[in-house]
């Protein structure tokens, strides 16, 4: 099959709605979409502390964080493969190997050290009496924290988006710990991969061309908020 | 009369460096209160830690009748605001800046327009409530920051330079702006300033401060009056000399501040004076001007600061002077340090305090 018509073939089964393609679509959305809410919910404390603290050593800490930006997918699911292994990994006992659950943390885990090294930035960048002109209004601890939360939406926002963007497209974790079962855990990505591996070009095609338009459009339609916001 | 907040043997050090020691003092319900001294004598701590921003490190503060713990702090904050120096707001519109405390105090969205449009015509800024409040001018931001203070109608309002960093007119707004405050809503002012003409004019009792200490308190009157060793020693104070006067044939007053400095002033004195001259009333020039201006000094500068919209020069005549002038002059005039430059001020500008 040449390009051309896999392309064509692709199209056509975007648009004629293949119920199994749609499936993938949304759990892809779902997994990295939970995946970046929990990476936000454990970085942005880790990047509060870090941005608004002075303490020996948090230039290393700042250093290990931003180095983790890049670790390899494969190597990172391998671990967590060891881990979540059901005969004699720790956390085996769990049951989560192979399940949309595991994918979920082993991206969460992936993508944690891009929210709190953008979101540290972010946070440093903010100036530093913000919290005291809060406090001086008459905002409790929590408010004046949120309050410089909240001047550092900007940044803590792209740190989701670049989150999303390396959850929703790699490949290491998603094969490593979620495997390619389908219906359960099979995602644009690992759905790609085993399309090829079984000569389906088209259905490759398909999933690829969602996978590209998804991260392009999602990009598109939250930089299109954040300007209507100013 | 009623006391608001009171403090007592307050000290206050960060790491090895004390910045406030021994601090005594008592604010009445009602008085526009100044603290006068020098940079770095110690106001802006003393300001935080009666915004309750900053614990004193030895001491009690007392506010409201109750004594300043950690369990009633957030409780106090409610009654008690700030404006600092340094323009801070945050990156939303007018309307959100000056609304922030009165969310926080879960006043009513209905209530809130009301207060909001009363606020900003306080500080001449009606119809600005939409615009995003850090593209404003520098003065017009410092006058958001004042109104979003006003707005709340604390118990007390401190003020850091409220006008420092604000050329003229901005700076005359604001202080109307604080006065009607203390006027009309019978706010309690504390206001922290190293103007002594601000000192002089708006509050009604002052206390000196000095490397961390209240040296003297009392009114504009007693203070500006009895000429005390504090005020003389006030050299740091900017534009602040001592001097001798003796009356001229003319019926002016000549006075020999020193190192070859002569001023001349309208206001007749012999002896030992204090004088001072207002940063805003001196003209600077590059080259010697022809004008009704009594006093023209020639000096070089030695210091800038940029303060936003407008520029703070140190000039060296002899004796250091500081002029403030706005952003655009300063770069039309195309000042760098050393630049020979021309000071002219009138007699009447050097005030005899």
């Amino acid at each position: 099959m040449n390009i051309l018509d896999g392309l064509l073939k692709a199209l056509q089964l975007i648009f004629s709605g293949d119920p199994r393609i749609a499936e993938i679509t949304l759990r892809s959305l779902f997994v990295s979409g939970s995946a970046t809410l929990i990476a936000a919910l454990w970085g942005i404390p880790i990047a509060m502390f870090l941005g608004r603290s002075n303490f020996r050593g948090k230039f290393l800490v700042k250093t290990i964080f931003s180095s983790l930006i890049g670790i390899p997918t494969v190597a990172l699911g391998f671990f967590l493969f060891m881990i979540f292994s059901r005969e004699n990994g720790p956390l085996g006992f769990l049951g989560l190997l192979y399940t949309p659950t595991a994918i979920i943390i082993g991206e969460a885990v992936l993508v944690a050290p891009i929210v709190v090294s953008l979101a540290t930035s972010a946070i440093e960048a903010v100036d530093p009496d913000v919290a005291n002109l809060a406090k001086t209004l008459g905002a409790s601890e929590s408010q004046a924290t949120f309050a410089v939360l909240r001047e550092a939406l900007d940044g803590i926002f792209l740190a989701g988006i670049a989150s999303f963007n390396r959850a929703i497209g790699e490949l290491g974790v998603a094969v490593f710990v979620g495997g390619f079962i389908a219906h359960v855990t099979e995602l644009l990505t690992t759905g790609i991969k085993l399309e090829i591996d079984s000569n389906n070009i088209d259905v490759a095609m398909a999933l690829a061309i969602i996978l590209l338009v998804m991260v392009f459009g999602i990009n598109l339609a939250l930089n299109l908020v954040q300007r209507r916001k100013k | 009369m009623t006391l608001i907040a009171e403090l007592k043997n307050v000290t206050k050090a960060f790491d090895d460096k004390t910045v406030l020691e021994d601090i005594n003092l008592k604010i009445n319900q009602g008085e526009a209160l100044a603290f006068l001294g020098p940079n770095g004598s110690g106001k802006t701590t003393l300001l935080k830690i009666l915004a309750f921003i900053e614990k004193p490190t030895k001491g009690e503060v007392h506010f409201d009748g109750r004594r300043v713990a950690n369990k009633n702090l957030e409780q106090m904050r409610l009654e008690s605001t700030m404006v600092f120096q340094k323009t801070v707001l945050f990156s939303t519109s007018v309307y959100n800046n000056v609304a922030y405390g009165l969310r926080i105090r879960k006043t009513p969205k209905s209530k809130i327009d009301e207060e909001i449009s009363k606020a900003l015509k306080l500080v001449r800024l009606e119809g600005f409530e939409k615009r995003q409040a850090k593209k404003l001018s520098g003065g017009e931001q410092q006058r958001v920051a004042l109104a979003r203070a006003l707005v709340l109608n604390t118990k007390l309002l401190l003020l850091d330079e409220p006008t420092a960093n604000l050329d003229p007119k901005n700076a005359s707004i604001a202080e109307e702006a604080i006065a009607a405050a203390n006027r009309e809503l019978k706010t309690t002012i504390v206001i922290a300033t190293h103007n002594m003409f601000q000192a002089k004019n708006l509050p009604n009792r002052i206390a000196l401060m000095d490397n961390g200490r209240i040296s003297e308190a009392g009114t504009p009157a007693e203070i500006f009056g009895k000429l005390s060793k504090t005020l003389a020693s006030f050299a740091a104070v900017e534009n602040t000399f001592r001097g001798t006067a003796k009356m001229t044939k003319e019926g002016t007053t000549s006075i020999d501040i020193g190192n070859g400095v002569q001023l001349t002033a309208t206001a007749p004195n012999t002896g030992e004076v204090s004088i001072f001259v207002s940063p805003e009333d001196i003209i600077l020039s590059k080259n010697r001007l022809e004008s009704s201006a009594r006093n023209v000094l020639r000096g070089n500068v030695t210091e800038i600061q940029d303060l936003g919209p407008v520029v703070r020069l140190r000039i060296d005549v002899g004796k250091p002077f500081i002029v403030q002038i706005t952003k655009s002059s300063f770069h039309d005039m195309r000042i760098t340090l050393n630049s020979e430059v021309y000071l002219a001020f009138k007699a009447s500008s050097v005030q005899i305090i």
